[in-house]
């Protein structure tokens, strides 16, 4: 037996080395985490101050602020959130509750796990050609915020696909059962059960789109904006204006990437501390999915 | 009474099955030659995180002999079995009381000081569903003996040999050693696998439902494989094929809703059941 | 009673049959508008993804009635600014490879060993706080990610590689690397907790431990996912952009030092669209040869991944 207890001593020593391992390999994603909040916020916190929010972008370091940056992320959110949420949402239904094992099907499948590994940047590409040379448009926000609402399709496709794919078909037959049509089944009873999985797949791919920038670069996004975009509501009639819409703009990302390549060392400040605002911003929205994911997960046990 | 109660000793004569002079009287089969036990479990209840599965489970089990465990679904029998080598341990929230000791050594295999590890490298295992590694037929034997730190070719060879000999496999793989072992059918998988479970010398040979997922003739030949077996190991089978406990088993265990209802000679439990809930289960009252 | 009369009286007793035929066919209009709809919504993505292709395709098309396929494809020079220009694409290529390559050899071992620890050894509320975590790694703005390998890695790296040039592919590797992590590490341990919980038994009741057990029956039962999550990898390695783009340099070079700044082809792609050349020229086309050149070099992995993903599915 002492044979028995030498291998039992070999192989918990090799679970525990094995393990060491496995540790130490997690440890670095978490310091690397760490090392880059930590630069951050050396190099950019001094700088982070209400000012800094609310001030327009300038050449002179001690006056740049990132207010353009953050109206403009807001605006191309509301066109991406309202172009790709619904189209997502309608494209997930039709695969998951509609199309059969047909070609068609598998072919839409093939090429949405395809365009989900596209480089971003390529979607810029076609945007710049797209909206820039076929509908000679200038880089405005609503040419943005569709550039990135075609980046997070495949995203919102995917989550929704699987927010349907779990609901028991228990629950579709008994709506057929009902006498309820297909439609009225996933408008009243698949989409409201989904909620909360599409909202997590919508909260990740608004978080893939704030952090965004390659594709901005490419259809000729500025990195440097003084002035806001047009505001949505008026004092006069009619209130409601879209003039936003067809506004040039930057966004955070862009901001930063513009600071990070100026020479000017107290812009270059401003970078980090754009950074840190934006971490903040996509790390928060982030832990909120988390959450939501936590949430959905534990109220469905079907 | 406790002042009188002697301690325990670890002697055969004292761990007989009850029945053993009913049945002797009755002669309803040659009854197994007096045997040594292998193992004896001893008031064991084991405690699932939301349920309990065993109640006071007292079994004798004598050495090279089988012991089928018998019963309706959810009664508990492959929780017993998994007992033997603390497969329960692999999951958190289990728990075991009582002792199943293992003789000679006298050793509780269920006590904390005992190593889950230890009882599995004194055991071999096979499950209901054919569960071949994704290696080649002779790495797929080797595995345990290499497990073992055995690593020279030529005793790996050799054992390999010996067991797929056991498992009453070798002449149909004995030339396509190195091929995959998911190229074999679902009946060889099997028997790889009992294969497998032999190659280290196993004290006791678990077999969980093994012919549950096979065809009838791929089932005759796992049967008849134990059979010659019993003369090595000690074994234990879980089934819920009556007729197969009939066949194979030297003894047999009826157990229901956790609890051991009665065990004796096979041909006991089967002709002259002394438990009604036996008699009913058997012919086909439920379960 | 007239026979008018008589008919009047049925279609007023109709009615009810009427509306109920009228609240089918309406039924069914809707019916079909939301298939229709949702179908169209579907069809969408191969738009896009035919959008990008043909973009792609008809500029570059034009680039090449320019530039020969020969110089495009065996040339290490590129300079689609300079006269005469050259379009050697291997000069954008071999800083792409050597920043991938990094990035991997960061990424694939530690993403693996991450996720064996993860499906085979962490007790499971561990497991539950670990990868959420882990994924805030591939959350964080990829231009972040670039600021810190330049004002933090690079100049860390120097300490004891004083030959380091400023812009260099080796932190941009190394960052890129440790952002693929999660990339890796969440497939390839979806791909492993689908191997069933029989097959683990198997070597657990041989007297296996869990390193044995993971490494000789769990990895090889999930290889293909394994695989899938590499190539996953590969192609975002290969696709990043702004990290490249901020710290690996911005002169195209042929050169396969990663102590040297060069330009990949994404930072090509970001570089030449900031210059705004104006549409027509062959450096306007120059981006999207490049841009095509990068798109089919993903499309195989991607491809590659899908194909290895569906059959480990299937597996199990």
């Amino acid at each position: 037996m002492t044979d028995s207890a030498r291998i039992i001593a070999y192989r918990k020593r090799q679970d525990w080395v094995f393990s060491a391992f496995g540790i130490a390999s997690t440890a670095v994603g978490v310091a690397t985490l760490a090392a880059l909040l930590i630069t951050l916020s050396i190099e950019g916190l001094p700088w982070l101050s209400l000012h800094f929010l609310t001030s327009n972008a300038s050449h002179n370091a001690e006056k740049a602020g990132i207010l353009t940056a953050l109206v403009g992320t807001l605006y191309v959110m509301v066109v991406t959130f309202v172009t790709a949420v619904p189209l997502g949402v309608a494209a997930a239904v039709y695969l998951e509750e509609y199309a059969g094992r047909n070609w068609f099907a598998n072919f839409i499948e093939i090429n949405i796990s395809n365009l989900a590994g596209v480089p971003s940047i390529t979607y810029g590409l076609m945007a710049l050609w797209l909206f820039g040379f076929m509908f000679g448009l200038e880089s405005t926000v609503l040419v943005g915020g569709l550039t990135l609402a075609m980046l997070v399709l495949p995203i919102i496709i995917v989550t929704t696909r699987e927010a349907l794919r779990s609901i028991p078909n228990s629950i579709r037959e008994a709506a057929y059962a009902a006498g309820a049509t297909k439609w009225q089944t996933i408008r009243y009873h698949l989409l409201p059960y989904s909620l909360g999985g599409i909202a997590t797949g919508t909260i990740i791919a608004m978080s893939r789109a704030i952090g965004e920038t390659a594709p901005l670069i490419v259809i000729g996004a500025a990195g440097y904006v003084t002035r806001l975009p047009p505001p949505p509501i008026g004092a006069t009639p009619p209130f409601v204006s879209f003039d936003w819409l067809h506004a040039s703009f930057t966004v955070l990302p862009m901001q930063m990437f513009n600071w990070t390549s100026d020479p000017d060392p107290g812009l270059q400040q401003k970078a980090a501390a754009t950074g840190l605002v934006l971490i903040v911003l996509t790390l928060s929205v982030n832990a909120a999915a988390i959450f939501l994911r936590y949430r959905v997960r534990r109220k469905l046990k079907w | 009474m406790n002042t009188f109660a002697a301690p325990r000793v670890p002697d055969v004569v004292m761990n007989d099955p009850p029945s053993r002079s009913a049945r002797a009287q009755e002669t309803l089969s040659p009854t197994p030659a007096a045997e040594r036990l292998k193992a004896d479990v001893r008031g064991l209840n084991f405690f699932y995180p939301q349920r309990q599965a065993l109640k006071n489970v007292n079994l004798p089990i004598p050495e090279r002999t089988v012991t089928a465990l018998i019963g309706p679904s959810g009664c508990g029998k492959s929780t017993l079995l998994r007992c033997f080598n603390r497969m329960h341990d692999l999951y958190p929230g289990n728990r075991y009381e009582g002792e199943i000791i293992l003789q000679p050594s006298g050793v509780n295999i269920l006590s904390p000081s005992v190593d889950p590890m230890e009882m599995r490298l004194r055991t071999g295992m096979v499950f209901q569903k054919p569960n071949p590694f994704p290696k080649s037929i002779f790495e797929n034997v080797a595995y345990g003996l290499r497990l073992r730190f055995v690593n020279q070719r030529a005793v790996l060879a050799e054992k390999v040999e010996a067991a797929l000999r056991s498992a009453a496999l070798w002449d149909e793989v004995k030339d396509r050693l190195s091929q995959s072992a998911f190229k074999l059918s679902g009946g060889q998988q099997q028997r790889l696998c009992v294969a497998r479970a032999l190659a280290t010398d196993p004290e006791i040979l678990l077999l969980d439902e093994p012919t549950s997922a096979l065809d009838p003739i791929a089932t005759s030949r796992i049967e008849d494989m134990v059979y010659a077996l019993k003369e090595q190991v000690t074994i234990l089978i879980v089934t819920h094929n009556m007729e197969q406990a009939a066949r194979m088993a030297d003894y047999t265990a009826f157990m229901y809703l956790g609890e051991l209802v009665e065990r004796g000679a096979t041909a006991q439990i089967f002709q002259n059941p002394h438990n009604p809930l036996t008699e009913k289960y058997l012919t086909g009252s439920f379960g | 009673m007239s026979v008018a009369s008589a008919k009047r009286k049925i279609t007023r007793l109709r009615p009810r049959r009427g509306d109920k035929g009228r609240r089918r066919a309406v039924r069914e209009v809707k019916e079909w508008t939301a298939k229709g709809v949702l179908a169209a919504a579907a069809g969408s993505s191969v738009l896009i993804t035919l959008a990008i292709a043909g973009v792609l395709l008809y500029e570059s098309s034009k680039f090449f009635a320019e530039v020969s396929l020969g110089e495009f494809l065996l040339g290490t020079e590129w300079a689609p600014l300079f006269n005469p220009p050259s379009f050697g694409i291997w000069a954008l290529i071999s800083a792409t490879l050597v920043t991938t390559t990094i990035a991997l050899v960061v990424a694939l071992p530690i993403g693996t060993v991450v996720a064996i620890y993860l499906s085979e050894f962490a007790p499971f509320a561990l497991r539950e706080t670990i990868k959420p975590s882990l994924e805030l790694l591939s959350a964080v703005p990829t231009v972040v990610y670039g600021y810190f390998a330049l004002a933090w890695v690079t100049p860390a790296l120097k300490t004891f590689l004083p030959r380091l040039d400023g812009s260099n592919m080796l932190s941009a590797g190394i960052v890129m690397g440790i952002m693929i992590i999660p990339y890796v590490s969440s497939l390839s341990e979806d791909a492993m907790r689908s191997v069933p919980m029989l097959l683990r038994e198997g070597s657990y009741a041989l007297g296996g431990n869990k390193f044995m057990t993971a490494w000789n029956v769990v990895v090889p039962s999930a290889l293909s996912g394994i695989g899938a999550a590499y190539i996953l990898g590969i192609s975002r390695a290969i696709g990043e952009t702004m990290i490249v783009a901020v710290a690996a340099g911005n002169q195209p070079r042929f050169t396969f030092n990663p102590l040297e700044g060069a330009q990949t082809i994404t930072a090509f792609i970001v570089a030449a669209s900031q210059g705004d050349p104006a549409h027509g020229t062959t450096a306007y086309q120059s981006i999207f040869a490049a841009g095509l050149a990068l798109f089919a070099m993903t499309l195989s992995f991607n491809v590659l991944g899908y194909w290895l993903r569906r059959r480990y599915h299937q597996a199990y």
